[in-house]
């Protein structure tokens, strides 16, 4: 009985933790987005967060972007060369890049890139008070510190994982045209003919909402840190996990949706 | 100018503030003394509305700022600036634009005469040629000064400052004091001084104010705080250890 009133205990306070987080994020996200449309505009600090976001995450992306259509290329020619149909594997590389990988890898090196650096940076200003300065200096943090970090995040997310979607199919191509002998022309013709737009425009669609998820999660852990450089390790940790397990819910959410409402 | 009342603000079960009153008069120095972790931050914490109180209202100009939404603070953040204890100086900016971040934030100045007023505020403060320093390049002392440079430059009416003189050496605590005093005759600013350097707070305060306890348990002027009646008072200006206050008590 005891141990059953301690387990239903438990059970709520996880429930209620979870709505507070969930309660949390949609009031960061409505004022983000509320802020976002309220001057000044701050121009230069969001170039500065999308060079940090965007520029400087791509030698990891496209390397990242590089072995991932590789593996690719290599995993289902083992498959095509048992069909005798290696023709497929240019459209196959090039279909689950751009709807789902390339959107989906770019998004999680983000996360654990930029998104963790933000949580860092912003959790240790909140521990030596400089996000309270901030606010004695009649300056909003979320309008200085959250908009252009939102903003940048959700510009260079599409742009990045256009990019990685290149270079996945150049691994892909690489892999086909060198080491499977299929023609160059043919790869590139087999490749432009499999995509549709519609497979590139969902996998970006996909990737604005990562952004904003990264950004606004990050953000939010940033804004919880309490303590010393423990704390600000523990929301890191926390705005990591939270990205991730949120950017592949998302994709799960949205790929069905794009799959059962509009094939 | 700045009146607190019944001012209550507990830590999870961590009583700081029990109810406490206090008035600041327009032009006034005001030091409050009381031991560390007594609740002085806390308190300047409260009167910019960076912390809200459980019960009580501070009222600025005749404005309850505990009742007013984050929004309109605003204007009255305006008119007031915080020494943070540790300076708070954003470690991504250089000094000259930590001071003059409120100029560029809120006015359209341009970059030549804000450069001119973040010169003036650190001289001021006697820092010169540190402009392009990051915070990390100063040294406790120098971050202190430069806290305060930061502040004049809002021209606020009212200054906070937490702790100014502590941790820096006596002769530039003395020239912070100095320059707390001619910020007060010269520019007619509203000042309080939280510190428990007694001897800094003879030097600058219109009137002391002793914490303790979560109250304001004692407040006069410097003389009549040296001349103390009260057991309580009498052992923390001469830093006794016995006497009615317990090393537990705050
Ligand atoms: N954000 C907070 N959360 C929990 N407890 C807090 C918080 N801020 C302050 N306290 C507690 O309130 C008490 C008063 O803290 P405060 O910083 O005001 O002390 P202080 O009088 O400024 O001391 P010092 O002279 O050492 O700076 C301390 O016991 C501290 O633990
Ligand atoms: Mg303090």
């Amino acid at each position: 009985m005891k141990s059953c009133l301690y387990f239903l205990n438990k059970l709520g306070n996880r429930f209620l933790a979870l709505l507070y987080f969930i309660g949390g994020l949609a009031d960061l996200t409505l004022h983000t987005i509320f802020f976002t449309f309220y001057p000044p505009f701050k121009k230069r600090a969001i170039l500065e967060q999308a060079e940090r976001i965007g520029y400087k995450s791509l030698p990891i992306v496209s390397l990242l972007a590089l072995f991932i259509g590789v593996i690719l290329a290599l995993q289902t020619a083992v498959l095509m060369q048992r069909l005798g149909s290696e023709m497929y594997i240019a459209s196959i590389v090039a279909l689950s890049v751009v709807r789902e990988l390339g959107p989906v890898i770019t998004a999680l090196i983000v996360a654990g890139r930029a998104g963790a650096a933000m949580t860092a940076e912003i959790g240790s200003m909140i521990i030596t008070e400089q996000v309270d300065a901030l606010r004695t200096l009649a300056v909003n943090p979320l309008q200085y510190l959250v908009v252009p970090r939102f903003l940048a995040s959700m510009l260079m997310l599409p742009i990045l994982t256009i990019y990685a979607n290149v270079i996945g199919i150049v691994g892909g191509y690489l892999i086909c045209v060198y080491k499977l002998y299929i023609s160059s022309n043919m790869y590139i013709s087999i490749t432009l003919e499999a995509l549709k737009f519609k497979d590139i425009f969902t996998g970006l669609v996909k990737s604005l909402f990562f952004g904003m998820i990264i950004a606004l999660v990050s953000c939010f852990y940033a804004f919880k840190t309490e303590g010393g450089a423990e704390g600000v390790g523990r929301a890191t940790r926390s705005s990591v996990v939270v990205s991730f397990v949120l950017i592949l819910s998302a994709d799960c959410l949205f790929t069905s949706i794009f799959y059962f409402i509009f094939p | 100018m700045i009146r607190i009342e019944g001012l209550c603000k507990s830590f999870n079960s961590l009583k700081v503030l029990d109810g406490l009153s206090l008035e600041i008069k327009e032009g006034e120095t005001k030091v409050i003394i009381g031991r560390s972790g007594c609740g002085k931050s806390v308190l300047l914490k409260h009167i910019v509305g960076i912390i809200k109180p459980d019960k009580g209202s501070i009222f600025i100009e005749d404005k309850d700022i505990t009742k007013i939404k984050e929004s309109q603070l605003k204007s009255v953040r305006m008119k007031m600036a915080m020494v943070f204890q540790g300076g708070a100086l954003f470690d991504s900016l250089t000094v000259a634009e930590n001071v003059g971040f409120v100029l560029r934030e809120h006015y359209h100045f341009s970059d030549k005469e804000i450069l001119e007023a973040v010169k003036e505020a650190l001289s001021m403060v006697e820092l010169d040629g540190v402009e392009e320093f990051m915070p990390v390049q100063l040294s406790g002392g120098m971050k202190k000064r430069v806290a305060i440079a930061r502040a004049i430059c809002m021209r606020p009416k009212i200054i906070l400052y937490d702790e100014p003189t502590t941790g820096v050496d006596p002769i530039t605590a003395d020239s912070i004091n100095t320059l707390i005093r001619n910020l007060h005759d010269r520019l007619k600013v509203t000042s309080i001084v939280v510190t428990h350097d007694m001897k800094s707070a003879y030097r600058i305060a219109d009137r002391i104010a002793m914490l303790y306890k979560g109250r304001i348990i004692a407040e006069g002027t410097p003389e009549e705080i040296q001349n103390t009646s009260d057991a309580i008072v009498y052992q923390f200006i001469n830093g006794l250890s016995w006497g009615p206050i317990k090393k537990e008590d705050l």
